[in-house]
């Protein structure tokens, strides 16, 4: 303990001596760190949404969302859409993929919970888990075999941006590019929209009644079984536009990137308590910016090591993470 | 036809279970019981404890599929006609016509949605973190999502989802008036004191517009006072709303106060049935009874009907 208070000094101090020297550094990973926050939260809504509502880790969502990306990297491709292309071309043409994809991802999400969870509804706990894995391997192996085992990549579609802020004497920068601008923009207005149908509209209501007790839901002529597969279907086309944005953000994707994000948005999604929505989002934003952020300062190797180190951390102090809530058995 | 002449002159079940029998590996938990519940009636369960009275409930909403027996629903007075021809269909339904069900073979959600019958539990299943009036607003999820389009038509505000949530809201303030929350619809179920959740979980059930209110021991735990509220909004449920109902009670007072048929079991048979004065004088209740509530029984027995629901009738004002 004595040992690991030191250590946060001293690391606090190295942070505070560098932000001193450079704001604008600062700002950087500020900006980097919300746009890959976005990213996994995107993610994290959509484990924390099957969690609440069947009590179940779906591990094959991180490939849901590799799924995604691949199918975006394929449109984009066969529309031969690149950056040449004028302006509103571009955000059209996306803005179709956009939809394409999402609604293509929901499909496999479904088709992944009716195939490989429903039959096991019921079952004991493990059940489901461990055809969630299997499942993961399948969509990995399966895009592996379709698609090839090699990087895919694409020319940069989304180019440009602002300088926000410069230091006269280093000449630094803080750059925020126009593909960070539209994946905030669109994280927000999706999380948005989300909050919205889930908290306002009936479908929303039935999901968190099925939430708390799905067989009184059921009682109450909500068809349990369609509320769960609309979960899988928001979660996938939600995982879907994190696929978009990440192929467009970064250029490049593989069949295996489903992994890695999907083990940080779990991560996500626990630290903001899981089970939880405005928890996933908080959780996506601070594994994000907590990754970038020791990138930035400290070491590039050691950031997933941060980042779960956060985790273990919280889940000390705050067991139901940060906007979970205790369950509280009733005696 | 002759049967159709016995059901219009006797009166029409509206739930008609007949044969049912339910069981557990080797425990039988019910064995060929047939009862049937009138339209307009309150009908009472009552039996000893492990009577297996919650197993029949369980067989009429769909929790539990009965090892063999079926239970009808019929929505229309001669729609029992049919039943023969339909449970030798594979169908779990006729709505043609005559709407009759077959409840043992639909699926949970569809007893509540299409056969419309409602039911709570001996404990409280609210969904505690929601507000009350949510609570009456899931109750209604299916007539708000036909209303929606599901989902798409209300989001782009079509006039048949308004019609459609304004009078899913009016259908929620009228209950809660009537169960006395209206000053609480927007704090978290959870938060009500254990009487009002009973009331709540009530209203929510009414809320999907049933025909036939199942209720399983509405009266557990609550004082003399909050029994005799629930007196008074169990008649008006069964008497002035025209909801029918069935109920499974522990509390005499309650039972001999509003039922008008009650259906005594004990170890899975059912050992009577009939009008309140009959029950509370047969030989074979009192024997089931006897040494499990003797003083209740006895009270019960000495206490005339008319007398008793004066007293709670009393007690309200």
């Amino acid at each position: 303990m004595g040992a690991f208070i030191c250590l946060t000094a001293i690391s606090a101090n190295y942070l505070l001596s560098f932000g001193e020297r450079i704001l604008e550094y600062f700002v950087q990973q500020l900006i980097n760190g919300l746009t890959l926050g976005s990213i996994y939260g995107l993610i994290a809504i959509g484990y924390t949404m099957v969690y609440g509502i069947i009590g179940m880790i779906n591990f094959a969502h991180g490939d849901i969302f590799m799924v995604g990306s691949f199918i975006s990297l394929i449109l984009i491709v066969a529309l031969g859409l690149t950056a040449a292309a004028g302006m509103w071309t571009i955000i059209f043409v996306l803005l179709f993929v956009l939809v394409v994809s999402m609604v293509l991802t929901a499909t496999w999400g479904w088709a992944v919970e009716r195939i490989a969870y429903r039959p096991l509804r019921g079952s004991f706990r493990l059940a489901p888990l461990i055809t969630a894995i299997g499942m993961s391997i399948v969509l990995q192996n399966f895009v592996q075999i379709s698609q090839g085992a090699r990087n895919k990549s694409i020319q940069p579609l989304v180019t440009g941006g602002h300088d926000v802020m410069v230091n006269a004497e280093t000449g630094f920068s803080a750059y925020l590019s126009n593909i960070q601008i539209l994946i905030m923009t669109v994280t927000v207005v999706l999380m948005f929209g989300f909050t919205f149908l889930i908290n306002k509209t009936s479908l929303g209501r039935s999901q968190r009644a099925c939430e708390q007790d799905t067989k009184m839901a059921s009682l109450l002529g909500v068809n349990v079984d369609r509320t769960i597969s609309l979960t899988f279907i928001m979660g996938a086309a939600l995982a879907s536009v994190a696929g978009v944005m990440f192929l467009l953000y970064y250029g490049v994707v593989d069949f295996y990137i489903g992994f890695l994000a999907g083990v940080k948005a779990f991560t996500a999604a626990v630290l903001g308590g899981i089970g939880s929505l405005p928890g996933a989002m908080l959780g996506g934003l601070l594994i994000g910016l907590i990754e970038t952020f020791w990138s930035g300062y400290f070491s590039v190797e050691y950031k997933d090591v941060a980042a779960f180190s956060i985790l273990a951390i919280v889940l000390i102090f705050m067991p139901s993470g940060l906007l979970g809530k205790p369950e509280v058995e009733k005696v | 036809m002759a049967t159709t002449r016995k059901t219009t002159m006797t009166r029409t079940p509206l739930l008609s279970v007949q044969h049912l029998t339910m069981r557990f590996g080797g425990l039988l938990a019910i064995d060929n019981l047939s009862f049937d519940a009138y339209k307009g009636d309150i009908t009472a369960l009552i039996g000893p404890n492990g009577a297996g009275k919650t197993t029949v409930f369980n067989c009429i909403t769909g929790f539990y599929k009965p090892t063999e027996g079926r239970i009808g629903f019929a929505h229309e007075t001669d729609a029992y006609d049919k039943i023969d021809a339909l449970t030798a269909s594979a169908n779990r339904s006729d709505i043609h016509g005559s709407a009759l069900y077959l409840l043992e073979r639909m699926p949970d959600f569809e007893i509540s949605r299409d056969a419309k019958v409602a039911r709570t539990f001996q404990n409280i299943r609210l969904f505690g973190g929601m507000t009350v009036l949510e609570n009456l607003m899931v109750a209604q999820h299916a007539p708000l999502m036909t209303a929606s389009s599901f989902t798409f038509g209300g989001l782009f505000g079509l006039k048949k989802y308004q019609d459609g949530h304004s009078h899913a809201m009016e259908l929620a303030k009228f209950w809660l008036n009537k169960v006395g929350l209206t000053e609480r619809a927007d704090d978290p179920a959870a938060d009500l004191p254990y009487g009002d959740q009973r009331r709540l979980e009530i209203a929510r059930a009414m809320c999907t517009e049933p025909k036939l209110l199942c209720l399983d021991e509405p009266a557990a735990g609550l004082n003399g006072k909050e029994s005799a509220e629930l007196n008074e909004l169990l008649l008006f449920i069964g008497k002035e709303h025209g909801t029918s109902v069935l109920l499974i009670e522990h509390d005499m007072n309650v039972v001999m106060g509003i039922s008008d048929h009650i259906a005594v079991l004990d170890y899975g048979k059912k050992i009577a049935d009939a009008s309140p004065e009959e029950i509370r004088n047969d030989p074979k209740v009192i024997a089931a009874y006897l040494g499990v509530d003797e003083d209740e029984v006895e009270e019960a027995v000495k206490t005339p009907v008319k007398k008793k629901a004066a007293k709670s009738k009393g007690a309200k004002k």
